[in-house]
């Protein structure tokens, strides 16, 4: 399944004026993620949140135009944590380590009104998987 | 005397807040608590008109700083029902004053002593132990906790034995909300000779904290969870075993005399005082105990017990939605999971709806794992709160449960 690009977000996002719908957007891209393996749920993918876990599997492959892109399999026990991974990928999967490093992910969580999920004190992993796709990113380089 | 909770509500500013438009409806008491006006006024207070340090300078403000101070330490005395004032310690919250006593408890233990906790301590009262057996060679055991969310008291009694030098469990647990029974469980270490400390960081919120009454050597609490600032807290210990119990820190004002290459301790409390104490907050947090000490607390209780078999009665009513900790005694506090969803999920939806509960594994991995669950949902109550709000959490409770469904 393909994720919706950034702006797709951003527009549909936008279009909702109540937080349920928001939410619910949310939840549905979570469930739509593609399936993380569960043998994959080990130690080292994982990057705990005090509330949440999330699991990260990194990987690369060949883009015909940009040459190597850096691809990201996640997970989450959350679904709305799942979700917001899948907000996070849509700016950061496939992207060459410079794309991925020269992405603002704090203003496009503002433009979604999400910033909060982002807040050191969320706890929820999501700031750490930015960190970790980042630093992934700058080893790459 | 009666119990308005419209007029303890008047007195606590901080719930007159709206979240995204709603009232805010705030269920993360075993967190913390909120501030009642004249907890902040005293601090306010305190910085506005005598801030200095106590017991030091030949001033006014000194005088004044140290009368107030040590006027606070008097409240906690009478509120503790402790013997003598000089075995109240300031500490800077529960976990300070456990640390404090662990250390000194790594200085005393010999290889093969036992030490006790449970399974449903928080970290606080765990880590610690843990690292003061690593330190000495003490063996740390561990009362295990039933399927209702209690202390195995056979299990416990088949625990205690003559190698057992200290024994550690909550007053009240924070994740589940089961009162222990610690005054029996105290009896019982010290006919094997143990010494006992009653982590009282929830407990002390509901005024049960009678240290004669209960027997231990140790109460230790927090401040903010009982209705006092952050950043202040109380280490009561019996002064016979704190008088020859090892240092932790050291430093200024905790020595009698020093000199280059020696220096000799102070008396109590000031011992266990190094450096310069947080006066301000302990000023606030004797103020939260005279306001609290001064409700009708029978009532208090009688208000909390109400909020608590309301919300049970709803939970249990609620499809998909399982309660974790059903203890006979139990206060403050409802531990759940959703079928529906994860913890971090309920948490969020709950927030959006202006309901502040508190959800992950709230400081007790091991009592988690224990009931196989990834963290819970906790919601947990205050004299401030209110039937209706009780109402409210499971209004929104139904709306997050259709969410996720
Ligand atoms: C039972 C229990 N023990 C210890 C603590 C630690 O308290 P503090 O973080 O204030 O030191 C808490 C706080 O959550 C608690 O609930």
């Amino acid at each position: 399944m393909a994720l919706p690009s950034t702006e797709d977000i951003v527009d549909d996002l936008s279009f909702f004026d109540d937080w349920e719908d928001k939410y619910k957007y949310i939840i549905d891209l979570g469930k739509s993620l593609p399936e993380f393996d569960e043998a994959w749920r080990t130690q080292e993918r994982l990057v705990k949140g005090c509330q949440s876990s999330v699991w990260i599997q990194p990987g690369n492959e060949q883009d015909p135009l940009k040459g190597e892109v850096l691809v990201f399999s996640v997970d989450s026990d959350a679904i709305i944590v799942r979700g917001l991974l899948g907000l996070v990928l849509a700016a950061l999967n496939k992207k060459t380590p410079q794309e991925i490093l020269d992405f603002d992910i704090t203003a496009y969580f503002e433009e979604l009104d999400l910033e909060r999920h982002l807040s050191p004190t969320r706890g929820n992993g999501l700031r750490s998987i930015v960190n970790r796709i980042k630093g992934i990113a700058q080893a790459a380089v | 005397m009666s119990f308005d909770v419209a007029a303890i509500r008047e007195q606590f500013p901080i719930l007159k807040r709206e979240i995204d438009g709603k009232p805010l409806v705030y269920l993360d008491n075993a967190a913390t608590t909120q501030k009642p006006q004249c907890v902040i006024d005293a601090l306010v207070d305190y910085y506005t008109t005598c801030n200095s340090n106590v017991h030091r300078g030949a001033h006014r403000l000194a005088d004044e700083a140290t009368r107030r101070f040590e006027n606070a330490r008097d409240i906690v005395k009478v509120f503790l029902n402790a013997p003598k004032r000089e075995e109240v310690i300031w500490t800077s919250g529960t976990t300070e004053s456990i640390n404090i006593v662990a250390n000194g408890l790594g200085q005393l233990l010999s290889p093969g002593d036992e030490v006790i906790t449970t399974g449903m301590d928080h970290h606080a009262n765990l880590v610690t132990w843990q690292q003061a057996c690593k330190a000495s060679g003490a063996i740390l055991k561990t009362v295990p906790v039933t399927d209702d969310g209690e202390l195995d008291q056979a299990a416990y009694d088949a625990l205690l034995n003559d190698k057992t030098k200290f024994v550690a469990f909550p007053h009240v647990s924070n994740a589940l909300g089961t009162v222990n029974p610690v005054k029996a469980m105290t009896a019982k270490a010290k006919q094997v000779g143990a010494w006992v400390l009653v982590d009282g960081a929830q407990g002390a919120a509901h005024g049960w904290a009678d240290v004669q009454d209960i027997g231990c050597d140790f109460y230790v609490f927090s401040g903010h969870k009982l209705y006092g600032p952050m950043g202040v807290g109380i280490l009561w210990g019996r002064e016979s075993v704190l008088e020859s119990w090892p240092v932790w820190r050291t430093g200024g004002e905790m020595i009698a005399t020093v000199t280059l290459q020696e220096s000799t301790w102070n008396v109590l409390p000031y011992r266990f005082e190094a450096g310069t104490p947080n006066v301000g907050d302990a000023i606030a947090l004797g103020e939260a105990i005279r306001w609290f000490s001064a409700l009708d607390h029978d009532a208090v209780i009688a208000h909390e017990e109400a909020l608590l078999d309301h919300a049970t009665a709803l939970a249990k009513d609620f499809d998909g939605l399982t309660i974790i900790g059903n203890a006979k005694e139990k206060i403050g506090v409802l531990s759940f999971v959703l079928d529906q969803g994860h913890p971090a999920d309920i948490g969020f939806l709950l927030d959006r709806q202006g309901i502040a509960v508190r959800t992950g594994d709230h400081c007790a991995q091991p009592l988690m794992a224990r009931f196989n669950v990834p963290g819970t949902a906790r919601a947990s109550f205050a004299i401030y709160n209110t039937i209706e709000e009780v109402d409210a959490l499971f209004v929104a409770l139904r709306k997050v449960r259709s969410m996720l469904a």
